[in-house]
């Protein structure tokens, strides 16, 4: 996945791929002279022209998905299997089926039309409808036509493989209750505009007039109107409310129950007894303005919910052996003592046993050490590795849930849910306020009390309804749910607005240098010993260019083009490639694998990533590969200062590279994700609020222990990690300005508390003399929720634009350093500055 | 004054209706995806007919 991004941005060849835009490269496929990069692309290509769907590539350049990997025969039959189809599909029976899945790959207009029209690819599919900004698509088929399996099936063809993952067969997620909400903001709002045409009269004060006439009629229409909107939209605050008091805690809702309560009391003892006006306006008002209030967070939540579960880590499926034959089954049905065939880059998903092939295993999920390790037959393979390589065959000896990583996320510090123990911001408040304002209440109804019975009443009641926090509960909301907004339309997407607080208590930021501080794919690439002739590079290039591995794709980047053809390629994962080019043997890879190939390799002590070449069993040279900085990330770090600390799992060679960027600041080298994990506990220990940014897979319990994980990934929209926070690679050096930022929107709030606390204070001392009136709370409550809600937006939107590009004050030494990055030059340059 | 009592039921009558018009709308899904409709509108149909439909129309037709 990341890797094709880079590519994309780093390619060099003319010809792209008339399907996906991806550049075509030696192994080029050609079809109605339009070139394509791959079969996959062209299959699907011939499948829509086929079928008359051409028009999909006038709709947006480059609208197809690059097909990764072919879809197997049976590769997804166990989603025939009854307990896992039972928990996919949304509706089934003898004539239709319903399932709904999240395709990540949807990202344009094309995608979107392409999908709806599926229904021409296969005979059986009724419908598919797409929800773009969820990206998921809902599928009706007919369930006697066609299989659940040929379903995902062809949407895998077509590059939109849904994603399964085990976390979805656990929990179907319920249907979004914005349906209700939006139904009871329409009752509210109905309430509040036919309710304020009643009470006009005594806006106006035309009580005087005829329309006293009409007064008990306007009352009993308004109380028909308010009924829904008391028993019916008010329904959450009800029961929250209640909740709250039987679990003897005072949050934000009781307060506005209380006051909803008390506005519905008194209004409707003054209709009924003909006393004059009611206060329903207000309180349809208050209903309305506080439901939209939830409504707006609730959008925002619902476009970035991605969950911290190690298990979306893990593939859904796995395939077994049993004897002769290989099935597709579901990770829940793996017993222990069962065969699995994991095939290259697949996840160990179980502690086993190596029963057959070579294993060498990629841990750095796990360990963090990046280096493959190579196993034997009979040897214990711990669950969260992956194979690289050929094909091996392994026997589980413990059960999914039982096994070392799942033991690992289930310690304590990963199971507690920190929003938990975070006090919000709000409730924090409330708290004091709820007391404050029962306090008021009872000491203004006792006052009263002295003179007249009717008087205590009515300013008790009356304290009530104006202390009703609307403005309170709207402030965080507002300004938080702006925030978020305006920071994911700056790629930063954080989990939800609690994310926020924590962020502005920030006070150490702790990096891991893979991916986040590096930028991929950029840097340089130098051959270090002989030159190679015309015709050697041409055929380093050929070979270079048959393997996925990064190493190969940049080196192969940097080489002409070539047309020579390689025969008996081969690759060695961890180790290096090797084929046979023009009847000359070339061998690319590490020292140790030339090594055992009888190749003798002289000592270099450069720094950087080495790929040794070998030309007809001969060493030739070294190409070097060294990483670059992102652009301005040295000035984000020396503008952190002491409170950053670079945690690599990489070896002390690098030390060189980051050590005049970190300055002072601690760095540490060859830490595994354990190591990470406990410097963090300490920071946390002293005191200290942590953010971590990893790449979200190698650090995912460290991502987890610190108060905000932050992961850096380049394809923001396919990638769901374990973190409170997704960033694209390009934020990286403004994440200082996101911190000061939070810092900002935390003070905003504070400070709309204090402006619906002045109105609350107006409020309280005309209550408190009992001379609240129904026209005065009118004009009161919409005035301050509209103030605190305007004030709120407006501060946040304003803090937001110091989070722009090149806005700092060290603008004209920024510019200079970006461009020497760039280049790209690597960091030693900029230490010499 | 008197026609207000006349004016009044007229005028919850109409806000009656808006507010049937918005529960149908909220029922039928409208408010929960308010962002692909706006991209179905720029396509074209294609040419060919809906397969399934084409088939119901035909029985249709038989009957």
């Amino acid at each position: 996945m990341l890797e094709t991004v880079s590519i994309r941005t780093q390619q060099s060849h003319g010809e792209q791929c008339f399907h996906c835009g991806e550049p075509v490269g030696k192994a080029r496929f050609a079809y109605e002279s339009k070139a394509f990069c791959c079969n996959g692309c062209l299959t699907v290509f011939q499948l829509l022209t086929e079928n008359g769907l051409e028009d999909f590539y006038s709709m947006s350049d480059a609208a197809g998905v690059r097909i990764t990997a072919p879809v197997g025969d049976g590769q997804f039959a166990y989603l025939d299997d009854g307990a896992v189809r039972g928990k996919l599909v949304d509706y089934s029976d003898d004539k239709i089926t319903r399932v709904t899945f999240r395709a990540p790959a949807i990202h344009c207009v094309a995608c979107v039309w392409l999908l709806e029209n599926l229904f021409r690819l296969k005979p059986g599919i009724a419908e598919a409808r797409v929800r773009f900004l969820q990206k998921e698509v809902a599928i009706t088929f007919d369930t006697g036509r066609i299989k659940l399996s040929e379903v995902v099936a062809l949407l895998a063809s077509l590059g939109y493989e849904p994603e399964l993952k085990l976390s979805d067969l656990e929990r179907k997620q319920s249907s979004p209750t914005s349906r209700r909400l939006w139904m009871q903001i329409g009752f509210a709002g109905f309430a509040f505009g036919n309710i304020m045409l009643m009470s006009l009269s005594s806006y106006f004060g035309l009580d005087a007039f005829e329309a006293a006439r009409f007064k008990p009629l306007f009352g009993f229409i308004s109380l028909a109107l308010v009924l829904p909107v008391v028993f019916y939209s008010a329904t959450d605050y009800w029961k929250t409310a209640w909740r709250s008091v039987q679990q003897r805690s005072i949050s934000l809702d009781i307060p506005i129950a209380v006051g909803i309560a008390a506005l519905f009391a008194q209004s409707v003892y003054d209709v009924i007894g003909g006393r004059g006006d009611s206060y329903f306006d207000s309180l349809a008002g208050l209903l309305f303005f506080l439901l939209s209030g939830k409504l707006f967070q609730q959008k925002i939540f619902d476009r970035l919910a991605f969950d911290r579960d190690y298990k979306s880590f893990f593939p859904l499926s796995v395939t077994r052996c049993d004897g002769e034959r290989e099935e597709q089954c579901s990770l829940s049905q793996l017993r222990v003592g069962d065969r699995l065939v994991l095939r290259h880059g697949e996840l160990i998903p179980a502690d086993a046993r190596l029963v057959g092939g070579a294993a060498v295993v990629d841990y750095s999920f796990v360990t963090g050490e990046s280096a493959p390790v190579e196993k034997n037959i009979g040897e214990h393979l711990f669950a969260g590795g992956r194979q690289m390589g050929g094909t091996i065959e392994i026997q589980t000896v413990k059960e999914v849930s039982q096994s070392y990583l799942t033991s690992l996320w289930n310690q304590k510090p990963f199971q507690k849910e920190k929003n938990g123990t975070l006090e919000t911001l709000t409730n924090q408040y409330s708290r004091r306020f709820t007391k404050v304002v029962f306090g008021i209440a009872i000491a203004a109804g006792l006052f009263w009390s002295l003179s007249s019975s009717a008087k205590a009443i009515n300013a008790f009641t009356a304290v009530l309804i104006v202390a009703c926090p609307c403005a309170l509960a709207l402030a965080a909301p507002f300004a938080l749910g702006t925030a978020q907004r305006l920071l994911a339309r700056r790629n930063i997407y954080l989990k939800n607005t609690g994310v926020l607080e924590t962020l502005a208590r920030v006070d150490h930021v702790v990096f891991d240098k893979t991916g986040t501080l590096t930028a991929s794919g950029a840097g340089e690439v130098r051959i270090s010993g002989v030159q190679l002739t015309a015709q050697e590079q041409q055929w380093v290039a050929a070979l270079a260019h048959d393997s996925t591995h990064p190493y190969a794709t940049r080196i192969s980047e940097t080489m002409p083009g070539s047309n020579a053809t390689v025969r008996s390629f081969s690759e060695t994962a961890g180790c290096g490639i090797t084929g046979t080019v023009s009847g000359t043997r070339v061998h690319m890879g590490s020292r140790m694998w030339l090594e055992q190939n009888a190749i003798s390799v002289p000592p270099n002590n450069e720094a950087g990533s080495h790929v040794h070449v070998a030309i007809g069993s001969v060493y030739r040279c070294t190409f070097i590969l060294t990483s670059a900085l992102r652009p301005q990330t040295a000035q984000m770090i020396r503008r952190l200062g002491h409170n950053a600390t670079l945690l690599s799992g990489d070896n002390e060679k690098e030390r060189g590279m980051f050590a005049p960027v970190f300055g002072g600041a601690e760095m540490r080298f060859n830490q595994s994700p354990h190591d990470k994990l406990s410097y963090i506990t300490e920071l946390q220990a002293n005191g200290r609020t942590v953010m971590m940014v990893g790449d979200g897979l190698n650090d995912a319990g460290a991502l987890n222990q610190s108060d905000v994980g932050v992961a850096v990934v380049e394809n923001v929209n396919a990638f769901s990690p374990a973190s409170d926070v997704i960033v694209s690679g390009d934020v990286v050096p403004r994440l200082d300005k996101v911190l000061q930022f939070s810092k900002q929107c935390v003070r905003i709030v504070r400070w709309s508390f204090v402006v619906s606390g002045l109105y609350n204070v107006v409020g309280l001392a005309i209550a408190a003399r009992a001379e609240l009136s129904p026209v005065i709370c009118a004009v009161l409550m919409p005035l301050s929720s509209l103030t605190v809600v305007l004030f709120a937006c407006g501060a946040v939107t304003v803090a937001a634009r110091n989070l722009r590009e090149n806005t700092t004050a060290d603008r004209p030494l920024e510019i200079s350093a970006d461009k020497a990055v760039r280049a790209p030059v690597r960091i030693f340059a900029e230490a010499a500055q | 004054m008197n026609i207000i009592f006349l004016l009044i039921p007229l005028s919850i009558l109409l806000a009656g209706c808006f507010l049937g018009a918005f529960i149908w709308a909220v029922r039928s899904g409208q408010y929960e995806d308010t962002c692909t409709p706006s991209m179905r509108l720029l396509t074209d149909e294609p040419k060919s007919k809906h397969p399934l439909k084409a088939e119901l129309d035909t029985t249709k037709d038989l009957l």
